[in-house]
């Protein structure tokens, strides 16, 4: 009752220790005044009034119990009343439990991708910058920008304090020294300014310098912390000492800081770009491969720094109008370009999660008007005895705040497991590394459980116990049943049904998307194939004789291992990405219009590539084993390209292509077959690709692949050795079968799908429990009347379908709802469709149909059950 | 009717007598708890003996219950203290109290009959 009372104890007691005082006081001059002496008054005095002491204990403990008692009463009463239905009450809580772990652990993940600042200096003002084709945002999020336009950018900006360039996508071979294994490890190519101006310093030796960062320097090379601790056991010597990359020297000279984590986690080292990335791709405007961060001045925006890079970037392009140099610049910020594929994906499970819990508050809510309207008399003789109606709706709130508190500690015992399970299932996320619960998370928690405690009492408090006399009056006609509650859940219902209905169909896309990527043809053979890659260090393999005597060898050796099929090298296979592209232009061809060009994507294969993989070949032939070193200028089209270079009916075989690149003049290559179209990426399109001989000897990289007629995995282990045969040193990474590769690449849609797909599936069962209960609800309140149409002699078929149409109302409510609901929620997903139309006929009709089905048989089992009353039995009950 | 000492034994019916004779004080004017308990003793010829002990208690009861208020205030002699003033929600729970007492004095006079009344 007094809430005042416990928060204010120490003011009051302070209060009452003056009024004893003042009491004292009083009584002792009064005694004075009767004429006793000082002592002897003083002594009456407090022998009249007792012990002081004892009266403020009293006061104390009267005003903390006044308080405590009435929250534990509050408390022991609804866990006496949820103890008596343990059925109900363990329900409730596990839907408040997946709710709430649900959404925390979506929320967990959303803050530490999406929200939480970069862990630089002033992350707000780093700003990640690129090239963009007219009038369009950057759609490339790396590897965008030229570096030769960047140089320029650096010279005439006056906005950006500093601006670094970064090279993604390279790894070295770190040789076997002090009788370690080789072994391949990601790294960054950075330029010397990159660490200072992400606003970081090296946890152990010095920092990149701009003489590091040149052609000609020495080799210079930071390692990651994890890198040093696992290679080099921590040792803090190993600043100053060399090590081998790609068999060529490099002074370590730092150590990077544990969490930095940059371009990627598994970053081990960083070179410096300049020294490592020769000056004909370094000064190109068109060779787009490379990262720019860029820290702002402060009193600059974002806005005006990128406005004059653009004024730049137009310029150049007004002095080179070459087809692939861009003609402006955009950006982002550089934790936005970090996380923009990951935003929609994000939000969509995060909103999807987010209807989970309001279709579990609704459910719980929905038990408890259920729950409420069973207690409809007591709560009535309550309120007519005088009972505080504040009163009743805080016991109702109690009881959902106690439901949701429990279902809140589940649930994040539940969030825990799912984030930790999240961690290990999508590694692949940007910054998965820093996914964890904080003291936020837990905030969170408390918010949402009290909210949806709140949510789901506030509901039936306020509809219950709202018109006294009427529900004694009704409580006294039992068989005239409320109809104000009934009323409020149906409502309730075509809510959950509605947003279940959103849920199904958001799942029904994208799982459809992710059965049409599963399904999407290759090009080539997917089955048993094992994929394997492999670089040759430049500093051994100099020569491209070397290069191609190496591949023959290899090739030869695979092909000779048992259980080995057939066996092909490719410097990029089907699946495995981008992998590069050049401007091409038909030799035979008129010259193409300014500012027009021909792309293609470049790879080197072998001879029988082609065959291993079955890709087949339509027209002409494959190379030969003499067309290498310098009579390697052969071509090898796929089908796209002949379509998009030469005009129908035209036979490319016999016509030259032309690298179409500025600078100087490029050889011709005869066009001599045409093969089948591959996908460099499940999700894209088929797009124009060129093969040139491997045997030419410029590559050194490749990914061998190999079919086998037994378990393809099997061969990994005698392939490894034959390479060990041939060269000590040399490591293979990313052995991965094809199905793996393309499975990597559509881990995302997996994953979405498959998640949404469990929410929409926990949604439905929720709605059916709903639904269910209201038409046994209502299916116990007509009883008595059922019963009467019964003895009547109304047919049971009619009293059938009378309870089915009034059970599946809301459903079809709700339906209509979820329908609409569905058709503007799937807009926003709309970039996360494969091979699907947003307004797929197919999953909308499979969505009403399940959820049709759902609702009957849910509807059906009460429905049943009240045809078949027995209406002695339903009559005499009253 | 029962004196003082004896009512002490019951601390039920002592602690909804009390209120009702706190309130009861209050209607001639705001006070303070020493002036209350005087004028409990005084206008009760010294029968009623207020425990002082609880006197407190039930001012701060009464108070948390919204039928008195209290302020702070000089005293006779220009001390500080704490005054009591009987709330509109406070006259009626005097009122009602008042007539339950009626009540019960007349249904107790009633079973003790007029020869015990008039032997006091």
């Amino acid at each position: 009752m007094n809430w005042r009372g416990w928060f204010r104890r120490k003011r009051r007691d302070a209060e009452v220790v003056q009024e004893i005082e003042l009491h004292l006081a009083q009584e002792f001059e009064e005694n004075v005044a009767r004429g006793m002496s000082e002592e002897e008054a003083r002594r009456q005095a407090y022998l009249k009034f007792g012990s002081p002491r004892r009266v403020r204990e009293d006061l104390w403990q009267q005003n903390t119990w006044a308080a405590l008692e009435n929250i534990g009463r509050d408390l022991r009463y609804a866990v006496r009343t949820l103890g008596r239905t343990p059925g109900f009450t363990g329900m409730a809580v596990l839907v408040m439990a997946l709710g709430i772990g649900a959404n925390t652990a979506l929320f967990t993940v959303v803050r530490s991708v999406l929200l939480k600042p970069l862990p630089y200096k002033d992350p707000d003002r780093l700003v990640a910058p690129c090239e963009s084709w007219k009038g369009r945002v950057c759609e490339d999020t790396r590897g965008g920008n030229a570096a030769g336009s960047f140089a320029e950018w650096r010279k005439a900006s006056k906005s950006f304090e500093q601006m670094a360039l970064s090279h993604q996508w390279t790894s070295y071979n770190v040789s076997a020294e002090g009788g370690q294994l080789p072994e391949r490890v990601p790294a960054g190519l950075v330029s010397w300014n990159m660490f200072s101006t992400l606003g970081v310093q090296p946890a152990l030796g010095r920092d990149f310098t701009a003489g590091d960062d040149r052609q000609g320097a020495n080799g210079t090379v930071m390692l990651s912390w994890g890198f040093w601790k696992r290679r080099f056991g921590g040792d803090s010597s190993i600043v100053g000492k060399e090590v081998f990359l790609d068999a060529k020297p490099y002074t370590v000279i730092g150590v990077m800081p544990a969490w930095f984590a940059y371009p990627e986690a598994q970053t081990q080292l960083w070179a410096p770009v300049y020294h490592e990335i020769p000056p004909r791709v370094t000064e190109s405007l068109e060779n787009h491969q490379f990262d720019v961060v860029a820290r702002l001045k402060s009193g600059a925006t974002m806005a005006q720094a990128l406005g004059e890079l653009d004024a730049v970037q137009k310029q150049i392009k007004r002095e080179n109008p070459g087809a692939a140099v861009k003609e402006g610049v955009n950006g982002r910020l550089l934790l936005d370009n970090l996380v923009v594929d990951y935003k929609t994906p994000l939000y969509t499970l995060l909103a999807a999660t987010g209807c989970v819990l309001l279709i579990a508050c609704l459910n719980v809510a929905n038990l408890l008007v259920a729950r409420s309207a069973a207690r409809r008399k007591e709560t009535a003789i309550r309120a007519a005895l005088g009972g505080n109606r504040w009163r009743l709706i805080r016991e109702q709130i109690t009881e959902s705040l106690v439901l949701s508190a429990a279902g809140g500690v589940a649930g994040l015992a539940l969030a825990y497991a799912g984030i930790a399970w999240l961690r290990v299932a999508r590694n692949d996320l940007a910054r998965a590394e820093t996914i964890h619960i904080d003291g936020l998370v837990v905030l969170f928690v408390t918010g949402i459980t009290l909210a949806s405690g709140v949510l789901a009492g506030m509901i039936p408090a306020f509809n219950g116990g709202a018109r006294m006399l009427e529900n004694l009056q009704e409580s006294s006609r039992s068989h005239c049943g409320g109809h104000s509650p009934t009323r409020l859940r149906k409502g309730l219902l075509a809510a959950e049904v509605g947003l279940t209905v959103v849920l199904l169909i958001t799942a029904g896309l994208l799982l459809k998307s992710y059965r049409s990527l599963l399904s999407t043809d290759m090009g080539c053979a997917v089955d048993d194939v094992l994929t394997m890659q492999l670089r040759l260090p430049e500093a051994r393999y100099k020569q491209p004789v070397q290069k191609a005597a190496f591949f023959e060898q290899l090739i030869a050796r695979v092909r000779a291992l048992p259980g080995v099929e057939a066996a092909g090298l490719v410097t990029v296979a089907p699946g495995q990405g981008w992998g590069g592209d050049n401007l091409v232009a038909v030799v035979e061809h008129p010259p193409l219009p300014q500012g027009k060009s021909l792309d293609a994507m470049e790879r080197a294969a072998d001879p029988g590539y082609f065959a291993a993989m079955q890709i087949p070949v339509l027209r002409g032939r494959t190379f030969t084993d003499s067309e290498r070193l310098d009579h390697a200028y052969v071509l090898i089209l796929n089908q796209a390209a002949v379509k998009r270079f030469f005009s129908d009916g035209e036979n490319p075989i016999g016509k030259h292509l032309r690298m179409d690149t500025s600078g100087s003049p490029q050889p011709a290559f005869e066009i001599v077959g045409v093969v089948g179209d591959t996908r460099y990426s499940v999700s894209d399109e088929m797009r124009p690709m060129m093969y040139w001989p491997l045997w030419g000897g410029v590559n050194s990289g490749v990914t061998i692949l190999v079919r086998s007629t037994q378990n393809v995995e099997s061969v990994a282990l005698p392939i490894q050795k034959a390479i060990g045969g041939l060269d000590r040193d040399l490591p293979v990474s990313d052995v991965m079968t094809m199905q793996q590769v393309i499975g990597k690449s559509i881990v995302d849609a997996s994953f979405d799908s498959t998640l949404i797909l469990v929410f929409a599936v926990i949604a439905l069962a929720l709605a059916a429990v709903g639904l269910y209960g209201v038409l046994s609800y209502l299916t116990t309140q007509r009883k008595s009347e059922i019963g009467i149409r019964i003895a009547l002699g109304a047919q049971r078929s009619t009293v059938l379908r009378m309870m089915l149409v009034n059970g599946l109302a809301p459903a079809w409510v709700g339906l209509g709802l979820g329908l609409v609901g569905g058709g503007f929620a799937v807009r926003l997903i709309r970039d996360m469709l494969y091979g699907v139309k947003p307004l797929d006929w197919s999953v909308f009709a499979g969505v009403t149909l399940i959820t049709l089905a759902v609702s009957v048989i849910a509807c059906a089992v009460p429905a049943w059950g009240a045809s078949r009353l027995d209406p002695m039995e339903a009559l005499r009950a009253e | 009717m029962a004196r003082g000492k004896q009512v002490d034994k019951s601390g039920e019916m002592l602690q909804g007598t009390l209120d009702m004779l706190v309130l009861r004080t209050l209607v001639t004017g705001d006070a303070h708890g020493h002036t209350i308990a005087k004028v409990i003793e005084r206008t009760s010829e010294d029968v009623l003996e207020v425990e002082q002990g609880s006197l407190y208690p039930a001012l701060h009861r009464l108070e948390d219950r919204g039928w008195v208020s209290s302020y702070w205030g000089a005293s006779e002699n220009n001390r500080k203290a704490k005054f009591y003033r009987l709330t509109a929600a406070g006259r009626k729970q005097l009122v009602a109290e008042t007539s339950r007492w009626r009540q019960m004095a007349r249904a107790i006079g009633l079973v003790m009959g007029e020869d015990m009344l008039s032997g006091q």
